[in-house]
């Protein structure tokens, strides 16, 4: 055997336990997911029969459709604003020639290291009607609402529990970029007499916009993955207010053992998650010159 | 250099520092805001503690207390005599460390293959374990778990342990782990090429010592993801003995299906805090690692 081919077998020998685990666990369902959707599968009868299009049809008809994908929309809108907003205030902050920055650094962060299920626990008390937030509220004479069981106020707690919780991240992303600003441009805006307002989004701004795009694409399609916090926090109401996609498909395949149709939720999802990262994708190549 | 030279430049650079570092008041003002924006951080851990040292009616009090007068310790009792607390923690540890070990091989392994050696079809094939990443696993549960029950894994932690190392999971491990090897300079192995050295014996005696940044990268995020992993314990599982932390720490209902807080904060307590303790200590690989996440959501 010549030294290439020797290293070509080498090189199908390291990929293959990835490669068998995509076929497995990635290919497989996938293929799978679609199959399933046009089936109707009754898991306590045994039955599983071809039913073409009728769980898309179903699907259409939903009458919790619009609210499930009216919750999805505003979780994942509010969560990418409130996130990626916040992410860039704390970074420009952290970024200040301060002492003390590296502390609010670790504090900022440290929920990220908090388990998602402990995070969101923990914060389910202090959002009880008479949990700890409203105690502060009290304080200054405002009477708090049962955040976690008002249809106006159950998801905007949802998706401030959640940033808080995550934000640490896109925040050091950020930092990163900020500090890769060569600090000339700052000094030359500087002698011209620009105020920091106006460098910032003159200057540091359009400098970190590969970042900034980056982020909002992690973003974007992790917030379409919110489960423990949905199970943990509100488990989907009041209503459907909270009823976001996956906490729907979770709920129609395991609590209703309706695998059909929650495969088919599986399907809208996956299409959704696909159209926008290609929207991205392509805003990515419009918008990002300096990579 | 002259000495007015000197000065000058020495006045240049004062200007220019001047310019840039901030008047003392917007210092001040700085620290006040950022200290306001740290309370929502810090308050949730802190409240987690001292309220899972307290009686249960002092949570709903309307004036909770920032530290509690007399620590009670019976709710941490209790942690352990209503739910096997102390198997599930092990259960917890176990399958973080086995996953995170097996993440770190088949990424190490994939992702080094990927890098540096040429074979037919690499880039196809990289491009297609990358998919792995934009499949959320919500997508792929319903089959996973019909291929689990055909199997008759359900409520074993096989699937816990298996389809992470292997499956959509384990891709971002390889992307980082190629990231790294990409930047390894070619001479590195060319001295270990003449010594004999095969494929494997370049990957194990000169490219992984090196990788170790990397690795702990993979390591950190691999480690805190299944830690945290609760849709897959939550289908796969039924029995209380087998319950992973998160799954666990949601079980501590009253015969009517109602939340003991005080016991549950106590538990989330022991799950939380030796992770931050880790964090504070490793503070800047934890940071680095997650930091590679962004990658993913």
């Amino acid at each position: 055997m010549t030294a290439r081919r020797r290293d070509a077998v080498a090189g199908y020998l390291f990929v293959a336990p990835q490669l068998l685990g995509w076929a497995a666990f990635v290919g497989w369902p996938i293929v799978a997911v679609v199959w399933y959707s046009l089936h109707s599968w009754n898991v306590l009868a045994g039955t599983f029969d071809w039913a073409g299009l009728a769980n898309y049809k179903q699907l259409a008809h939903d009458p919790a459709l619009g609210a499930v994908l009216r919750a999805t929309l505003f979780f994942s809108v509010g969560l990418v604003v409130l996130n990626l907003a916040l992410a860039l205030l704390l970074a420009v902050l952290l970024n200040q020639r301060l002492r003390g920055t590296a502390l609010f650094r670790t504090i900022f962060f440290s929920p990220v290291v908090v388990s998602l299920v402990a995070w969101a626990i923990v914060s389910g008390t202090l959002l009880q009607g008479t949990g700890g937030i409203n105690a502060l509220l009290a304080k200054v004479g405002i009477t708090g609402p049962n955040w976690l069981h008002e249809p106006g106020t159950a998801l905007i707690a949802v998706i401030v529990t959640q940033t808080i919780k995550n934000v640490g991240l896109n925040m050091v992303l950020f930092l990163a970029a900020l500090q890769g600003v060569p600090e000339d441009l700052y000094e030359a805006a500087a002698l011209d007499g620009a105020s920091r307002w106006r460098t910032f989004w003159r200057i540091t701004f359009p400098l970190i916009t590969p970042t900034v795009l980056l982020t909002s694409i992690i973003t974007v399609v992790g917030s379409l993955q919110v489960f423990a916090p949905i199970q943990v926090l509100t488990a989907g109401g009041p209503g459907n207010s909270t009823n976001v996609l996956v906490y729907d498909l979770y709920k129609q395949g395991f609590v209703a053992h309706d695998l059909s149709y929650a495969s088919t939720l599986g399907v809208l999802l996956f299409a959704i998650v696909l159209v926008l990262t290609a929207i991205q994708w392509q805003m990515r190549k419009r918008w990002v010159v300096n990579e | 250099m002259s000495s007015r030279s000197a000065d000058n430049n020495q006045k240049r650079a004062d200007s220019r520092s001047r310019a840039l570092s901030l008047p003392r008041w917007a210092k001040i003002a700085l620290y006040v805001v950022m200290t306001v924006l740290a309370i929502p951080f810090l308050f949730p851990t802190w409240w987690m503690v001292t309220a899972s040292l307290s009686p249960a009616n002092d949570i709903y009090s309307r004036s909770p207390k920032l530290f509690p007068t007399h620590p009670l310790w019976s709710d941490y009792k209790q942690v352990f005599e209503l739910q096997p607390f102390a198997h599930q923690y092990l259960n917890s540890l176990y399958i973080a460390a086995l996953v995170t070990v097996g993440t770190m091989a088949v990424s190490a392994l994939s992702g080094y293959a990927f890098a540096r050696i040429r074979f037919p079809g690499a880039d196809a094939l990289f491009f297609v374990v990358l998919t792995g990443m934009l499949v959320p696993a919500e997508v792929t549960i319903v089959p996973l778990f019909r291929m689990v029950q055909s199997l008759g894994l359900i409520d074993t932690h096989w699937p816990l342990i298996i389809i992470p190392i292997f499956g959509a999971p384990s891709v971002l491990g390889t992307f980082v782990m190629r990231q790294f090897f990409l930047a390894l300079p070619a001479e590195l192995e060319e001295a270990g090429r003449l010594d004999g050295l095969g494929r494997f014996g370049l990957f194990r005696s000169i490219a992984l010592p090196l990788a170790r940044p990397a690795l702990a990268a993979v390591a950190i995020f691999t480690f805190l993801r299944t830690w945290d992993s609760y849709l897959e314990p939550l289908v796969y599982l039924s029995t209380k003995d087998k319950f992973t932390l998160p799954l666990a720490l949601t079980q501590y209902t009253d015969a009517y299906g109602g939340n003991i807080w005080n016991i549950q904060l106590a538990a989330t307590t022991l799950t939380v805090l030796p992770v931050l303790a880790v964090f504070i200590i490793a503070q800047r690989q934890f940071v680095a690692g997650l930091a590679q996440t962004g990658l993913k959501g």
